[in-house]
């Protein structure tokens, strides 16, 4: 997020745009609603008539995957009817020009088509955000999880540059993240360009002071393989050994079939996890790993803040903390790690290699933590980026972006659109929540008293009565990749042509049904596009 | 601080707008208070926080009251205790308060209001019990003890916006009650907690916590929830090694003690018995138990093998995140210093 959670309760206008906060996110979504009692303007955009999207001032039910295509309509009424800000274009921005000139092929009408947003609340909502400023947009998975997700991303910076409304308290672009810690682990570097801190891999100025920091001569300067890539090299063996730690692939990526032929297609797999759990099925060795409460530490949240993590008990058995595993296996390969703790990896380690984070120690996280970029011990933490419109690279860059559709569209065969995200009461593939009795909240108060102890299929009034479908029937809902049976859930959140689940459960788990299909750059799968078809039992 | 005012004889000075039971508080008074959360502000329903103002005839609640400079309250005066034992009385008598048994017994605003005015039998006849409604996944409703502060329906309506809690019903059958008065399992409650968090009594409890900890025993310790991204503060009450019940740490960023039902409810799993306990090897298709220096010693030769055979670029490793940063920059720099590849990833763009 390039701003904080603290400046929600005090915005003036929020831009909702694939995100529901009220079940993913539900802290967030309480500071929404009391700007909203403060006299806030909510704009929703998002295909599901959601809890927010109810409470919404103005409400856009968009076609699923037509983001762009609204975005570039709204910025299309910003321009042409001299709205936008100019001063903060020409000041803090460039490539203004090459992004109008794609942004003049989607006048509203066009958006309209596309994103089946009327062009009337199009100009209605581009001329609110103008009037209203500075503005918050929020988004979460509803726009990543696309084959077009960099550029859905792309499109939410370029609409707030454009209104002006970065580097400032309540505005920015604020991608609320789905895990605790996938801040940190970005943070850390467990990805495969960048080291700790955001350093490229490629830089041979980074490769040399990681070398030195870490006592080796054999850093890789070739950026590495994104988890599909990883996966499919399984299956050709040009990935021999695979190591999974606290992930259940098996259950959390699109097209089950297929990921559990490839998980069985490795050579060696190791994972290190708290639970058995579909992964650890293909697994050679499984690590008994220390849970949240067993191991001291720190957690990186979305607003860039730095939280402790403490330690109440021991790990149970032989269980041992996750660090503590890898240096292990580290030292069998020839590397003497001399950290001992959570606080000396950070501390000795982690903010002496990453600049953004070198004012940060564990001394100065008692309390409210800090936010990052703190570059030393004197820095009060940031709470919002982008300060005066001074960008990381110099100059905000507008990007010309053109729509594209899903990588599957509904068809005969497959009439209806199915999009996926979380629930309220679960957690991902229920390892855990799974285990702590949430399975005894009611999810529907209409009287068929439904514990959320199974998956179902969201589905609309207008789709049920044209299937002879009832609310809380089994049916089976099919792709071209597998088949479930769920109960139907008939609801007004859904229109009609789409279908909506969730990936908690084993068994009616949604991605048995999606799409293993990616952005080409960011190898994000398109979880929230596909096409199904729903068939009586 | 620019103004003043005099508690009991005592010269307490202050800065800016603040009520009276505030500075009372800054000062080390206490005034009972019931209805007044600091999260909801004032809210002068219950009574209890009444104090003498020199030059106003009636009692005041100190909650509601603005200071200003010069002021001259008196919290202790027969008059005062007499009113604050009169409203502690009335609200003894309406309902069952039987702190033996209460889980708020040692942490109840009601019992320390109570022991501090020195009641110690209640003045009036306690009324009929009513059943509790126990049909909350996570929250059971106790309307015996309720004490009708109206806490919970403020920050029902205010804080979460979930727009669940209310009064129902009229004088005195008022009872707070869930969507026009339906079981609260049965209602459009998300079972977040926040009705818990502001209770002064023992009305609203966690279901979980019932029978675990007296208040006494408990150890609070604070740290972050290990659910979505938001990075909610909690304050873990324990007994031993066992978490009681979670709470929000007041104050604190980002939360301000606000919870979901995750985040509060969500915590026993780290307890199952179905936990991964020692390394495990495969061995014909079962797994085995092995101990470390075998399971890490596999793990390395195999490593080894590869990168001599097809170089460390054939190993790649998904890290997680759930864990602690800590955990993810040992995994990396274990590829990348110990193995040698940049093969890292995990699902940071889902």
């Amino acid at each position: 997020m390039t701003n904080s959670f603290g400046e929600f309760e005090n915005a003036k206008l929020f831009f909702l745009i694939g995100t529901n906060m009220t079940e993913a996110h539900p802290v967030a979504s309480y500071y929404v609603k009391r700007a909203k009692l403060k006299g806030a303007k909510i704009i929703v955009a998002d295909p599901r008539y959601q809890a927010l999207a109810k409470k919404a001032d103005i409400y856009a039910q968009i076609k699923v995957g037509s983001d762009v295509a609204f975005i570039n309509g709204l910025m299309n009424v910003l321009i042409t009817e001299n709205l936008y800000d100019k001063k903060f274009v020409e000041e803090n921005t460039e490539g203004f020009e090459e992004m109008k000139a794609t942004v003049m092929k989607y006048p509203p009408e066009k958006a309209a088509e596309i994103s089946g947003v009327s062009a009337d609340l199009i100009r209605e909502i581009a001329r609110t955000m103008a009037a209203i400023k500075p503005g918050m947009l929020c988004y979460t998975l509803g726009i990543t999880e696309h084959t077009c997700g960099k550029n859905n991303v792309m499109s939410t910076s370029n609409l707030q540059m454009l209104l002006g409304n970065m580097g400032m308290e309540s505005a920015g672009v604020n991608p609320l993240r789905g895990q605790n810690n996938v801040q940190g682990a970005c943070d850390m570097g467990a990805l495969p360009n960048v080291y700790p801190g955001y350093q490229a891999v490629t830089d041979p100025k980074n490769k040399e002071k990681f070398e030195k920091a870490w006592g080796v001569n054999n850093l890789s300067d070739k950026v590495g393989l994104m988890i599909p890539d990883m996966m499919h090299a399984l299956t050709t063996k040009k990935v021999r050994a695979f190591y999974i730690f606290g992930e259940n692939l098996a259950r959390t990526d699109p097209n089950i079939t297929h990921v559990e032929h490839e998980l069985e297609s490795a050579e060696f797999l190791v994972c290190n996890d708290i639970f058995h759990t579909e992964t650890t099925r293909f697994a050679d060795v499984i690590f008994p790993a220390a849970a949240w409460c067993e191991d001291e530490g720190t957690f990186s949240s979305s607003e860039r803040r730095l939280n402790r993590v403490r330690k109440i008990k021991d790990a149970p058995g032989q269980a041992m903390p996750n660090w503590w595993i890898f240096k292990q296996l580290a030292k069998r390969l020839g590397h003497e790690w001399t950290s001992n703790s959570a606080q000396e990896i950070w501390d000795n380690e982690h903010s002496m290699v990453a600049p953004a984070f070198a004012g940060i120690k564990y001394h100065r996280l008692e309390g409210d933590g800090l936010q990052w970029p703190c570059p030393n011990e004197e820095h009060p933490g940031t709470k919002f980026l982008h300060k005066d419109g001074k960008f990381t690279r110099g100059k905000g860059l507008f990007k010309g972006i053109e729509w594209t559709p899903p990588a599957e569209v509904a068809d005969a065969e497959y009439p209806l659109v199915l999009s996926t995200g979380r629930r309220l009461v679960h957690y991902h593939t229920r390892t855990q929540t799974g285990r702590c009795g949430l399975d005894r909240v009611l999810d529907d108060k209409t009287g068929l008293n439904q514990m959320m102890s199974e998956e179902r299929v969201d589905m609309s009034a207008a789709d049920a009565q044209k299937l002879g479908v009832k609310h809380g029937e089994y049916v089976k809902v099919s792709s071209r990749r597998g088949a479930v049976k769920v109960r139907a859930k008939v609801t007004d959140e859904i229109p009609a042509g789409m279908v909506w689940m969730s990936f908690h459960f084993s068994e009616g788990n949604a991605n048995w049904l999606c799409n293993n299909v990616f952005d080409p750059e960011t190898k994000t799968a398109e979880y929230k596009a596909c096409a199904v078809r729903i068939d009586k039992i | 601080m620019s103004k003043t005012i005099v508690i009991n004889g005592k010269e307490c000075a202050f800065d800016g707008n603040k009520t009276v039971l505030q500075i009372a508080r800054d000062n080390g008074f206490y005034i009972p208070s019931l209805c007044y959360h600091p999260k909801l502000g004032p809210a002068s329903k219950c009574r209890v926080c009444v104090v003498e103002v020199d030059g106003i005839r009636n009692l005041q609640t100190s909650c509601s009251l603005t200071a200003t400079d010069g002021m001259i309250i008196t919290t202790d005066s027969p008059r005062v205790l007499d009113a604050q034992r009169m409203v502690v009385n009335l609200l003894l008598a309406n309902g069952n308060h039987n702190c033996m048994i209460c889980e708020r017994n040692g942490d109840c605003e009601l019992q320390e209001a109570a022991y501090h005015l020195g009641i110690e039998l209640p003045a009036f006849i306690v009324e009929e019990r009513e059943d509790k409604d126990e049909s909350g996944a996570f929250i059971v409703r106790d309307v015996n003890k309720c004490i009708q502060c109206g806490r919970c329906i403020e920050a029902c309506n205010r804080l979460v916006v979930n727009e669940v809690l209310d009064f129902g019903f009229r004088g005195g059958h008022t009872q707070v009650v869930c969507d026009g008065n339906k079981p609260m399992g049965e209602s459009t409650c998300v079972q977040c907690g926040e009705c818990v968090q502001v209770c002064p009594v023992g009305a609203l409890i966690e279901k979980k916590a019932i029978g675990k900890a007296r208040s006494w025993e408990i150890t609070k310790i604070r740290t972050t929830c290990p659910y979505c991204g938001v990075g909610c503060q909690q304050e873990l009450h324990l007994k031993g090694d066992q978490i009681v019940r979670v709470k929000g740490v007041e104050g604190a960023k980002p939360n301000d003690g606000h919870l979901c039902v995750k985040g509060r409810y969500g915590y026993d799993f780290i307890y199952s018995k179905e936990r991964l306990t020692t390394p495990l090897i495969k061995k014909n298709g079962k797994f085995e138990e092995a101990t470390w220096d075998e399971a890490l010693d596999l793990v390395a030769d195999k490593f080894k093998q590869i990168i001599k055979e097809s170089g460390p670029d054939a190993i790649a490793c998904v890290s997680c995140a759930r864990s602690t940063n800590e955990d993810s920059f040992y995994m990396q720099k274990l590829f990348r210093a110990a193995i040698g590849t940049n093969n890292i990833d995990h699902c940071a763009r889902t």
